[in-house]
């Protein structure tokens, strides 16, 4: 495509002799491939890297309240995300009295509690993934099977609160964990109870 | 193959939408979330000052919510407006100020900075941007319905999805607050945008 054919090579005697030398006029395609796969590696990279990855959220409908739910919950959790990264939580539901415990962040922390609260969920996913893989389960059956697990009477159920120090991030963290360690059933609520309001003051002044 | 290698570039070139300049830098905290934002948004954006961005996709949706929006605030607008309008994603601007913001260019909209769009009760204007959206791209949404059945084509259901991206450090009685918008207008779910994280070994 490139080489252009110069001269007819027709030509004899004399009239060849008179020309100097017979240059290649073949181009050199290197650089030019080099600038085309430079081109196409960029391209590529920025395409892929483009799209926002989401994670879904629900909200309660306003309607409902949370605390009536509570009552009937077997094994809960409620969360409360506080200022400067402060995360405290407590076990059942608030007519028992619970303690009000300081947890961390990271692994060894909220997962690490999460995981042994859900731990009979967990194994039960873990088991439902390998029979998926073996069967070769279709994608949208093993989700419904998920969910099945997840909303079993004895699964984790999970309250997240904050008083109005909170970032943005503490919850999407908390959220994040939830979904890492498959608990299925929890719930962003807006408002704290004066009771735990109460008892987290308690635990500020007094750890 | 260096032919193939144009092509390639030359397909990648013309399918790739490049990303606008956005108003605001975004921290967004990660997850190991991996589905894909979806086609059809209204996106609200909350940066770390609890300051509020309004965007949503399609370039006509946005002309048209932008002509429901002039009649609300009666607002004096002509067509390079909505042309600027509609080549925008995102915008965080008192609504009244919108017309001078919208002829300003790049640069000077980057000097003169964004207030956000004001959501306190006494004065929610990203409400009423979030309602007018909505009924701008569920028309829209039916338009594409009916055109498609028309011609017996078949037609990709994509929904009208709402997203937030907030800054990791916003506040989140700001995130609330703007929550509690959607709630109003009975939406409660949502896709929270967020970095892609690697889901740990349990």
């Amino acid at each position: 495509m490139a080489e252009l054919n110069a001269g007819g090579g027709a030509g004899h005697g004399k009239h060849e002799k008179k020309r100097a030398k017979k240059l290649s006029t073949r181009v050199d395609m290197t650089p030019l491939v080099d600038l085309a796969f430079l081109l196409l590696t960029f391209f590529v990279l920025t395409a892929t890297f483009n799209k926002p990855k989401v994670m879904d959220l629900n909200f309660p409908y306003d309607k409902e309240d949370a605390n009536d739910v509570k009552s009937e919950v077997r094994n809960g959790i409620t969360l409360i995300a506080s200022g400067n990264d402060k995360l405290y939580y407590y076990s059942g539901g608030l007519d028992k009295d619970p303690k009000l415990t300081e947890i961390s962040y990271k692994a060894d922390g909220l997962r690490k509690l999460l995981l042994e609260r859900n731990a009979e969920v967990v194994s039960q996913i873990k088991a439902l993934g390998e029979k998926a893989q073996k069967t070769k389960m279709a994608d949208t059956t093993f989700k419904r099977e998920v969910v099945k697990i997840q909303s079993f009477p004895d699964a984790l159920v999970v309250l997240i609160k904050n008083d109005d120090k909170a970032v943005y991030k503490n919850i999407i963290d908390i959220v994040d964990e939830l979904n890492i360690t498959k608990v299925g059933r929890f719930v962003v609520v807006d408002e704290l109870d004066p009771k735990e309001k109460l008892m987290l003051e308690q635990i500020k002044t007094n750890p | 193959m260096v032919d193939l290698a144009f092509l390639l570039v030359t397909f990648f070139m013309l399918t790739a939408s490049f990303r606008q300049v956005e108003p605001v830098v975004i921290e967004a905290p990660s997850s190991i979330a991996e589905d894909l934002l979806p086609e059809n948004v209204v996106q609200v954006t909350i940066d770390k000052d609890g300051r509020a961005f309004f965007g949503m996709s399609g370039f006509e949706v946005r002309k048209n919510t932008l002509r429901q929006i002039a009649e609300e605030f009666s607002l004096k607008l002509d067509e390079d407006h909505y042309q600027k309008f509609a080549g925008m994603n995102m915008f965080g601007v008192d609504t009244r100020q919108l017309p001078q913001y919208l002829m300003l260019s790049e640069s000077e909209r980057e000097n003169l900075g964004s207030k956000g769009i004001p959501y306190d009760s006494t004065n929610n204007q990203l409400k009423t941007w979030i309602d007018l959206g909505r009924r701008e791209a569920a028309k829209e949404y039916q338009r594409l319905k009916e055109e498609a059945k028309e011609r017996n084509r078949p037609f990709k259901d994509d929904g009208l999805r709402y997203a937030i991206k907030a800054d990791g450090k916003a506040p989140y009685d700001k995130v609330k607050a703007v929550i509690q918008i959607f709630k109003d207008l009975n939406i409660y779910r949502f896709n929270m945008i967020t970095n892609v994280e690697e889901e740990p070994k349990i």
